[in-house]
C-alpha cells in the first residue's frame, strides 16, 4: 500500500470554485482520485464540477464521508481552513497555500495538538505540491504523469526538485510509492521524520528518498531517526551548496541562520547517521538505483 | 521586513517600555537642533542604517558639544556604512537618530525570536548584554537563558519573572523589567514580528533604572497584508535594489557573485541547478525563482533582471513544467531573447509537460539558443559556454 492517499480517499477541495481550485480538482480527477465535493462557504447545495459544494467541512465529512482535503485557500484564511478540516474529523490535509503567516502556522499546530494522536489529523504544508501515490490517487498539482508507480518513497520540501526526482527515476525504470511534499515555510505540518516514520511501516516502501534544503534542522532530525528505528535505506540530497549565509532562497524556510543548518553540514551529519547522499542533484536517481541493486 | 531603531523604539516605547529622549534628524542642524531639545549635555548620535554592530562602523559617536554633534552627523549623513552584516557594498545612511546620553551601570540582553523546532516563540536573555549574542552562544552558552512561551496561553507572568531573575536584577528592579518583557512580547504578537532584539538594555547609574538602549525589530513578510502601519514603515533605500525590483514584479531574485545568470521555476531547483554550477566548476550570478505560472511577459522581464547584471558571461534557464507547460516557456524565451538582444549564451533546459513541442519551437526559432536535456548536461554547457564567452571577451580587449 502507498502513505496518506490511495484510490479510495475521499477527498474534498477547500476553496473548490475559485480559479485555481477548479483547476487542480479538476486534473485530481482526470489523475484518477476519488474528489467527493468541495467547500465555498456560501456556495453550498450548487453543484461543481459535477460534485456537491458544501458551506463547511463538517458537511462533507457527514454527508460524503470526506477523509482527506486539499486547500486552495488564501493566505489570510488558510490557517482557518486547515483548523476547520482538523475540528470536522478530516483526517490527513495538504496545504497548497504559499504565504501564511508565521504565528498563523503556530497556531494551527498548537490547535492540532489538543487531539489525541490517533485522532489527530495528518497535515503536510503549507507551501507545497501535495502527495502523489502514482497510478493511484493525487492530491496535489504535481504533473501526475511523471510519476511512476514503484518502491521509492520521497519526501521533499521543494516541488519542481520532486519533479525533477521523480523524473530521473522514471528515465531509469524507477517507481514511487508516494511521494509527499512537506512545503518550504519554516513551521509546517509535517516534518521529513514524520513521513519517514510513515514509510517505515509501509510494505510497498522498499527504500526513501528524503530531497532536503539549507535551513532548520528537520532534515538531520530525520536522519538520526532513521539511524535509531528505520530498516529501510535513506537516500538523501540536500540543495542549496551555493547559498549565502543569512539570505533567502526563495522558501521562507531556506535560509542560513545557525550552525548546522547550511548544505555541507547537513551532508556530512546524515552521512555520519548512515544514510547515503546523492552528491549532485542530477545524480538522485542514479543513487537511487545503486541502492536497489543491492537488495 | 527590517525597520530602523528609532522606528522599533517608538514601537515600543507604545507598548509602556522605557527609552531615552531622541529625536529623528535628516542633516547636521536638524541633530543640533534636536540636541537642544534633548538638552543635557550628552548625547548619541546614531546612524539609522538596518544593520547592527554600527559601533564599529563609526556609525554611533557619543557627543559632549553641539559642534560635535554637528560633526558627527556629517560625517555619517549620505555616507555607506559597512559592518560585518551589511556585506562590503554597505548600507547608506540618509537619517540620523539624536539620543540623550545615559549613564549605563549595566548592559543587559534580550530576545524574541521565531523558534523553529519548538513551532513556538522564544525568550532569550543574559546578564551579559552589550557584546554580539552569537559569540556569548559560542563562549558561554550557560550564561544565556532560553524561554518558550506557549502560543495557547501567550506569555505567562512568572515566565517573565524568570526572564528577569535570571538577568541578574535587584529585587526592586524586577517589576520594570517584567514590564518590558511583556511591552516586546505584546509587540511581538500584536504586529507579527518575527525578531524583537534589546541589546543592550541597561541598568542607569544610580537611579538603577531599566532602559532600552538598542532596538531591533524584524517583521513577517507573509503577515504584512494585515499590518499596514508596519508595512510603511518599509525603508527601500536600505534593500537591495534588484531584489525589490524582483519582488514588485512577483520574483524572487538574489545577487550572488558568479557570472552564470539563471532563472528557474521552484526555489528546490533553483538551488540545486546553482549546486549544479558550482559542481560544474562556474558559479551562479544569482537566485531566481520564476514561480509557477511563468507567462511570456513574465519571463521577459526575468531576463531583463538577470541581464541588468552587467557581470553575467552566460544564461541557464532550467524549467520543469508541472502546472506550467514547455511550450508556453519556449515561446516566452525566443520572444525575449529576440526583444533584448541578447549579447551572450543562452542555454535552455526544459523537461515535463509538453517538453518535446517546447524544444521544437526552441528549436525551429533559428536563434543560436544552447539547449540541454539534462540538469547535468545544462550546468556543463553554461559553465562552457561562459568559459568561452570570457575567452571571447579577453580576446576583443586585447
Amino acid at each position: 500500500m502507498s502513505i496518506l492517499i490511495n484510490k479510495e480517499t475521499r477527498m474534498i477541495v477547500q476553496g473548490f470554485t475559485g480559479k485555481i481550485g477548479t483547476f487542480h480538482a479538476q486534473d485530481m480527477i482526470n489523475y484518477g482520485s476519488t474528489v467527493v465535493g468541495g467547500i465555498t462557504p456560501g456556495k453550498g447545495g450548487q453543484t461543481h464540477l459535477d460534485r456537491p459544494v458544501f458551506n463547511t467541512v463538517r458537511e462533507s465529512v457527514e454527508q460524503e464521508g470526506a477523509e482527506a482535503s486539499i486547500i486552495f485557500v488564501p493566505p489570510a484564511f488558510a490557517a482557518d481552513s486547515i483548523m476547520e478540516a482538523a475540528e470536522a474529523g478530516i483526517k490527513y490535509c495538504v496545504s497548497i497555500t504559499d504565504g501564511i503567516p508565521t504565528q498563523d502556522m503556530m497556531k494551527v499546530k498548537q490547535f492540532l495538538r489538543k487531539f489525541p494522536k490517533n485522532k489527530r489529523m495528518v497535515l503536510t504544508g503549507p507551501n507545497c505540491a501535495g502527495t502523489i501515490s502514482p497510478e493511484q490517487a493525487m492530491l496535489g498539482i504535481m504533473p501526475g504523469h511523471i510519476y511512476k508507480k514503484g518502491v521509492i518513497g520521497v519526501v521533499g520540501r521543494s516541488g519542481t526538485l520532486g519533479y525533477e526526482a521523480a523524473d530521473q527515476m522514471r528515465e531509469l525504470g524507477i517507481g514511487i510509492s508516494t511521494s509527499v511534499g512537506i512545503g518550504g515555510d519554516p513551521i509546517n505540518g509535517s516534518s521529513h521524520r514524520d513521513i519517514f516514520e510513515k514509510f517505515e511501516q509501509d510494505d510497498e516502501t522498499k527504500v526513501v528518498l528524503m530531497i532536503g534544503e539549507i535551513g532548520g534542522s528537520q532534515e538531520v532530525e530525520a536522519g538520526v531517526y532513521a539511524s535509531k528505528h528505520m530498516n529501510k535505506p535513506v537516500v538523501a540530497y540536500i540543495a542549496g551548496l551555493t547559498a549565502p549565509k543569512g539570505r533567502r532562497m526563495g522558501h521562507a524556510g531556506a535560509i542560513i541562520s545557525s550552525s548546522g543548518e547550511s548544505a555541507a553540514e547537513k551532508v556530512e551529519m546524515l552521512q555520519d547517521l548512515g544514510v547515503t547522499i546523492a552528491p549532485t542533484p542530477s545524480a538522485m536517481g542514479e543513487t537511487i538505483a545503486k541502492v536497489l541493486a543491492k537488495f | 521586513m527590517d525597520i530602523h531603531e528609532y522606528q522599533a523604539k517608538e514601537i515600543l516605547a507604545g507598548y509602556g517600555v522605557k527609552i531615552a529622549d531622541g529625536g529623528l534628524a535628516y542633516s547636521p542642524e536638524d541633530a543640533v537642533q534636536r540636541a537642544r531639545e534633548i538638552g543635557g549635555d550628552v548625547w548619541a548620535v546614531k546612524a539609522q542604517i538596518h544593520s547592527g554592530a554600527r559601533g564599529k562602523a563609526g556609525g554611533v559617536k557619543i557627543c559632549k558639544t553641539h559642534e560635535e554633534v554637528e560633526a558627527a552627523a556629517e560625517s555619517m549623513l549620505g555616507r555607506k556604512l559597512v559592518t560585518h552584516q551589511t556585506g562590503p557594498e554597505g548600507k547608506v545612511c540618509l537619517r540620523l537618530y539624536v539620543e540623550a546620553g545615559t549613564n549605563i551601570a549595566k548592559e543587559l540582553y534580550f530576545s524574541l525570536l521565531v523558534d523553529r523546532a519548538h513551532e513556538s516563540i522564544i525568550m532569550v536573555g543574559s546578564a551579559e548584554g552589550g557584546m554580539e549574542i552569537e559569540d556569548l552562544a559560542e563562549n558561554n552558552p550557560e550564561k544565556i537563558t532560553k524561554i518558550q512561551i506557549d502560543p495557547a496561553v501567550g506569555l505567562l507572568d512568572f515566565q517573565a519573572r524568570e526572564m528577569a531573575f535570571a538577568l541578574g536584577l535587584e529585587p526592586s528592579q524586577i517589576s520594570p523589567a517584567v514590564k518590558v518583557i511583556t511591552g516586546c512580547y505584546r509587540a511581538m504578537r500584536d504586529l507579527d514580528a518575527n525578531m524583537i532584539e534589546i541589546n543592550p538594555l541597561v541598568v542607569t547609574g544610580g537611579s538603577g533604572k531599566l532602559m532600552v538602549l538598542d532596538a531591533k525589530m524584524g517583521f513577517d513578510d507573509n503577515a504584512l497584508f494585515r499590518r499596514q502601519k508596519v508595512a510603511e514603515l518599509r525603508d527601500k533605500t536600505q534593500e537591495d535594489q534588484r531584489e525589490m525590483a524582483a519582488a514588485d514584479r512577483g520574483l524572487s531574485y538574489v545577487g550572488l557573485d558568479g557570472d552564470i545568470g539563471c532563472m528557474i521555476n521552484g526555489a528546490g531547483l533553483a538551488m540545486a541547478t546553482m549546486d549544479m554550477i558550482k559542481l560544474a566548476g562556474g558559479e551562479p550570478a544569482n537566485f531566481l525563482d520564476v514561480g509557477g505560472g511563468a507567462s511570456a511577459e513574465r519571463t521577459e522581464k526575468a531576463f531583463r533582471l538577470v541581464l541588468a547584471d552587467e557581470g553575467v558571461k552566460a544564461m541557464l534557464v532550467n524549467i520543469f513544467a508541472g502546472i506550467n507547460r514547455c511550450d508556453w516557456i519556449a515561446e516566452g524565451v525566443v520572444h525575449a531573447v529576440k526583444k533584448i538582444d541578447m549579447k551572450i549564451p543562452l542555454i535552455v533546459r526544459l523537461s515535463g509537460t509538453n517538453v518535446e513541442a517546447g524544444r521544437k519551437i526552441i528549436a525551429d526559432s533559428g536563434l543560436p539558443i544552447i539547449t540541454a536535456t539534462t540538469l547535468a548536461e545544462a550546468a556543463e554547457k553554461a559553465v562552457k559556454a561562459r568559459n568561452e564567452q570570457v575567452a571571447k571577451e579577453a580576446e576583443g580587449a586585447a
